[in-house]
Order: C-alpha cells, then structure tokens, then sequence
C-alpha cells in the first residue's frame, strides 16, 4: 500500500464516519455504540496487547466511570450540559484513580493470576454496586434525560464518542511512539529483564493502566447518559458481554498493533448487530462459538494474518528467494 | 450489618448453624475443586466452563428426575452425562488449545462457559430451580441446630466421591497414567502412554465431578444457566489456597470456604455473598503475591 492510498482510506473512512449518522439517522445510536466499542479494543490493548497483561476486569472502570457520572450529575443539580461535563471529567478521574491504587497490588500478580483476578474485580463490583441503594442497588440508575427541548441528542453523543475515540486512537498512538511505549513492550516481552535495567516497571504498570481507565471512565460516563440507564450487571459491570467483548475485538483485530483494535471493533461489532437481527434468541450462543473460533483458530488477528501474508503492506522488506 | 453481627454473639448456636450448613455446601465446592485442579495440573488449563458443568449437572438431574428417576440416582446419571459432553468438548475445542499459551485456554473455555450457559438459558429457562427429593429435616440440640437430611446426603457423596476418585488416581491404570503424564507429560509419550486419550479421560473425569457436584446442589440448593462462574471462581480459590495435588487440602480448603461463605453472607446481607466470595479471591491473589514478592518471587 502507497502512503497516498493508505491517506485516502483514512480520509475516506473519516468522511464516512462524519456523514454516517446523516444519512442512516435510525442507526445513530449503534453508531455510537460502535465508537464505544473502539474505545473497549484501544484502551485494552493498551495492557492486553502492549504491556502482555491480559485484564479480564477492565470493564470495572467503565463501570465506575457510568456510576461516577451519573450520581454527580444526580446530587450536583446542575444545568444538563455542565452537569455532563463535570460529571465526564470527575469518571475519568476518578476510574484513573481506582486504577493507579488497585494497579499497585494487582499489577504485581503476572499472567493468568492477574486475568483471574482482574475477572473477579469485575464481577465483584457488579455485584457491589447491585446491592448499595445510594446508587439505585438492583434497579439501577437512570441518569438526568437530556432536555427536551433540545433535538439532536442522537447526534450530540454520536460525536462525542465520536471524539472521545479519535482522542483515545490519538492519544494512545502518541504515547506509544515514546519512550514510555517502549517500556511497555519491554515489560511484555521480558518483565524481570526489563525491570533489571532499571526500568520502574510497578510505576510503568499502573501509569498504562490508569490511561486506559481514564478512557474508559468517561466513555462510561457517556454510554451511561446514551443508553439512559445503569444497571449494574448488564450495563455498567457487563463482565459477559462488554468485558469479553473487548478482549476479543483486540484479538480479532490484531493485538499489539494501533489499527488492529479499531479493525476489530468495527468487525466485531457489525457482525454482533447482525446476529442480533439474524439470530435473535440465539445471538448470545452464536457470540460464544464467535469467541471459541476467533480464540481457537484465529489468534493472530487480521492485521497479524495480513502482516504474515502481505509484509510489504506493512513497509517490510522481503528478500525473494534465488 | 452490625445488627447480625450482634445477633452473632447473642446466639452463638446461630453461629454453628450457619457454619454447619457451610460446611455442607463446602464439601461440593471441594469436589468441583478437585476437578479444577486435575485439569490444571494434567492440561495447564484453567477450565473457566467449570460452574457451568455444574449448573448442567443441576440440569440433567432435573430434568432425569422429570422422568421419574429417583432423586438420588441422578447423581451417576449427571455425572455420566457430563463425562460425555466433557469428552465431545475435549475432541471438538480443548485439545487445540492445551499445547497453546495460557491466554488462549483461559478465553476459549470462557467462550465455551458463555456458550453453555446461553444453551440451557435457550433450553431449560431462566427460573430458579430446585429438585424435591422428600427427606426430612435434621433438628438437633432443641432446634438450635436446623440441617436438611438431604444436605447430609450430600455431603456424605460428594466426600465418597471425592475419595473414590482419589484411589482411583493413586491404584488404577488410567490413574496412574493420568498423574505420570500430569509429571512429564513427553516422558509419559516415551514410555507409550497415549497422553491425548489421558487429557481426554482427564476433562471428561473433571466434567463428571462438576456433573455430580450439580446434582447435589439442585438437591440441596437451587440452579439457575446463570449461577456458573461463581463456582468457577470457587474452585479457583479452592485450588490456590490448597494446591494442586493434595486432596487434603482441598477438602479442607473447600470445608473452610463453605463456612465463611456462609458466615459472610449472613453478617453481610445475602446480596453480597457473591461479592464476598470474588473480592475474597481477589485478596487472597493479591496479598499471598505480595508475601511472595519479599523473596523477590510472584505467584506462577
């Protein structure tokens, strides 16, 4: 691929994204969703693809950042939009900050300990947050409604997932090309080697994780206010769905790379929505043969089965054989 | 919470009612254990779909006793049963991911746990079930102590089970087998052992467990496709508190996490017991890597 074609796929896929909810204006908020998803595959692969720690819990900070938003905006009584902005900044905050404590015991434990453990995080809260009454326990939470008066609440949280995926892709990609990136992928390739020369791997750690939390926590936030309702196990702590779905949208994609999550997202989730169409009832069964398949027979992802099968897409020079 | 913890010292009779019924349920949490840890050790997988082979024994009981089987007879029946479907699983999904990194086995048998229990949510229904099997009620000690007879029942098998299963490891042929190839499993090769029929019997043997284990607690307890990975996270914990290959201390391990399961519901509210159980996991995780970490260690 040419830098002039992959410029214009890009552009191209920008225009779309612009114009997209103009034109299929019934589809809006699976649009929406859809950026919520490609933030789950950015912010994940951030631990799970370049620091080689697989979290099966990290949708405990979008979680607490649907939860954080929404009791502010409940117990601040604020204008709707200022009430929202403060209410999406304190989630991001305070997910990070969730992060950065939590990071310190459990970022010590490696491998599947930490995928067991960050699971029962997870679940854990679900179950918390189903029983604590200041935030609605079993019933859930409903967020304050957009006004009425306003049109355009489709569209007005379609761009801000919108933007807060750009700002996640970007963001992410930028620090990866730090030296902080490569911290991270030394710590995955070789932990103890990386912290023998002298790299403050705990620091490292939490710091990666608190990113992705901060993420996550306003994308809560946001998909709280969308959805209009919080229910503790099957929105804000949906361990079996969102939680797995962002591992997976990873690993379709291709782990360990920046396009291989966006690519998996958008795959994953139009197939998703397709089942759910087709196969109504049945979507969550097509979903797990989905994950055994993906798992079992497609670990490296498109964009890793792409790089082994076309190098030279990827700037890879190959040497032809006399 | 301070009221029950109150009661608690008030009643201490109250105490060692919760802590026998605890007791009880830990006895089948010990089993599905023991089944975690055999495939752990002979497979180096963690089986994720552990609790919905539970919850699929609960099932095949029910739905055999529907039948007109009785009560008690399902327990072989579930646990036949399971052996067939952890077998199929096995040819169909788990002997490509045994050789393969630990990630891969932990979502693929987290796949097959979301797969499972969407199936019987499909078949059986979302109520929460129970199976009758007409035994009375133990009242000991004036009424201080109440115990279903058929929790006893219970306990009682998933022990027998567990130890039969324990000779049958150390005596039989394909026991023996199973544990050579759980030491080294090339060696094993070398000296003729046909390790993927002993990974098979393996996880077929594992289901069985939980198969058995399932029917006892829609017996005693009750069932629902959704109760899986509570028990998954169970014998997890079972399994990092005892070991791998101690059965000892499995069975104590799981005794001892019936009775504070028990306890903590009741001190905390019923609604958190759940919760109790996974941040307990997540403590215990945490707190022995960094008892570990002193010797510059992690837990592995």
């Amino acid at each position: 691929m040419t830098k002039a074609q992959k410029y214009s796929l890009i552009g191209g896929g920008l225009f779309l994204s612009l114009v997209a909810p103009f034109l299929l204006p019934q589809l809006a908020t699976q649009l929406t969703m859809l950026w919520l998803m490609v933030v789950f595959a950015l912010t994940w692969d951030t631990l799970g693809g370049q620091m080689g720690y697989n979290s099966f819990g990290n949708i405990l900070f979008f979680g607490i950042g649907a939860y954080a938003c929404a009791v502010l905006q409940r117990d601040l009584g604020l204008d709707y939009f200022i009430g929202l902005a403060v209410g999406l900044a304190f989630a991001g905050v305070l997910s990070s900050l969730v992060a950065i404590i939590l990071g310190f015991g459990m970022l010590g434990l490696r491998g599947h300990y930490f995928a067991i453990g960050t699971l029962g995080l997870g679940i854990a809260a679900g179950e918390i947050a189903g029983g604590w009454d200041y935030v609605g326990a079993g019933s859930g939470m409903v967020p304050p409604l957009y006004p009425t008066a306003l049109a355009g609440r489709e569209l007005f949280f379609y761009f801000l997932m919108f933007a807060l995926a750009l700002a996640t892709f970007f963001i992410l990609r930028a620090l990866y090309a730090t030296k902080f990136g490569l911290a991270l992928n030394a710590i995955r390739d070789d932990e103890d080697k990386a912290e023998a020369m002298g790299l403050q791997t705990t620091q490292v750690k939490s710091f990666a994780w608190a990113v992705s939390a901060l993420f996550l926590g306003i994308g809560g936030g946001l998909a709280g206010n969308l959805l209009g309702f919080i229910d503790p196990r099957d929105v804000a702590f949906a361990g079996a769905t969102f939680g797995v779905w962002m591992v997976l949208m990873a690993i379709l994609g291709g782990k360990g790379t920046v396009w291989g999550p966006v690519i998996g997202a958008v795959v994953f989730h139009i197939t998703q929505e397709l089942f759910w169409t087709y196969l109504l009832g049945w979507q969550r069964v097509a979903l797990g043969l989905l994950i055994v398949a993906i798992v079992v027979f497609f670990p490296n992802g498109i964009l890793g089965t792409l790089r082994e099968q076309r190098p030279e897409w990827f700037g890879e020079k190959v040497e032809e054989r006399a | 919470m301070f009221e029950n913890l109150q009661l608690l010292f008030d009643y201490p009779s109250l105490g060692v009612d919760l802590v026998a019924n605890g007791l009880m349920i830990g006895a089948i949490f010990a089993l599905a254990a023991f089944g975690m840890a055999l495939v752990w050790g002979v497979l180096g997988i963690i089986n994720i779909a552990q609790g919905e082979f539970v919850m699929l024994g609960g099932f095949v009981a029910l739905t055999a006793a529907g039948l007109g089987v009785p009560p008690l007879l399902t327990i072989p029946l579930a646990a036949i049963a399971l052996f067939i479907l952890g077998w199929g699983l096995y040819r169909l999904v788990i002997f490509r991911v045994v050789d393969r990194d630990l990630f891969v086995s932990l979502l693929a048998t987290f796949g097959l746990s979301i797969i499972l229990q969407q199936l019987s949510n499909e078949i059986f229904g979302a109520d929460v079930r129970t199976l009758e099997t007409g035994l009375g009620t133990l009242v000991l000690f004036d009424g201080q102590i109440v115990l279903a007879e058929i929790k006893l029942v219970s306990f009682v098998t998933a022990l027998t089970v567990g130890l039969v299963l324990w000779v049958f490891l150390k005596r039989a042929r394909l026991g023996q087998a199973i544990r050579a190839t759980a030491q080294n499993a090339r060696a094993a090769r070398i000296l003729g052992i046909d390790t993927d029929r002993v990974y098979a019997a393996t996880y077929a043997l594992n289901a069985a467990l939980c198969g058995a284990a399932g029917s006892l607690v829609v017996m005693a307890w009750t069932i629902h496709p959704y109760i899986g990975l509570p028990y998954t996270v169970r014998s997890f914990l079972v399994v990092i508190v005892a070991g791998l290959g101690n059965i000892v201390a499995v069975i104590t391990a799981g005794l001892g996490l019936g009775a504070l399961e028990n306890l903590a519901g009741f001190i905390l509210g019923a609604e958190y017991q759940i919760a109790f159980v996974f941040v307990l996991m997540v403590i215990l995780l945490v707190g022995r890597n960094l008892w570990l970490r002193r010797k510059r260690e992690y837990l592995k």
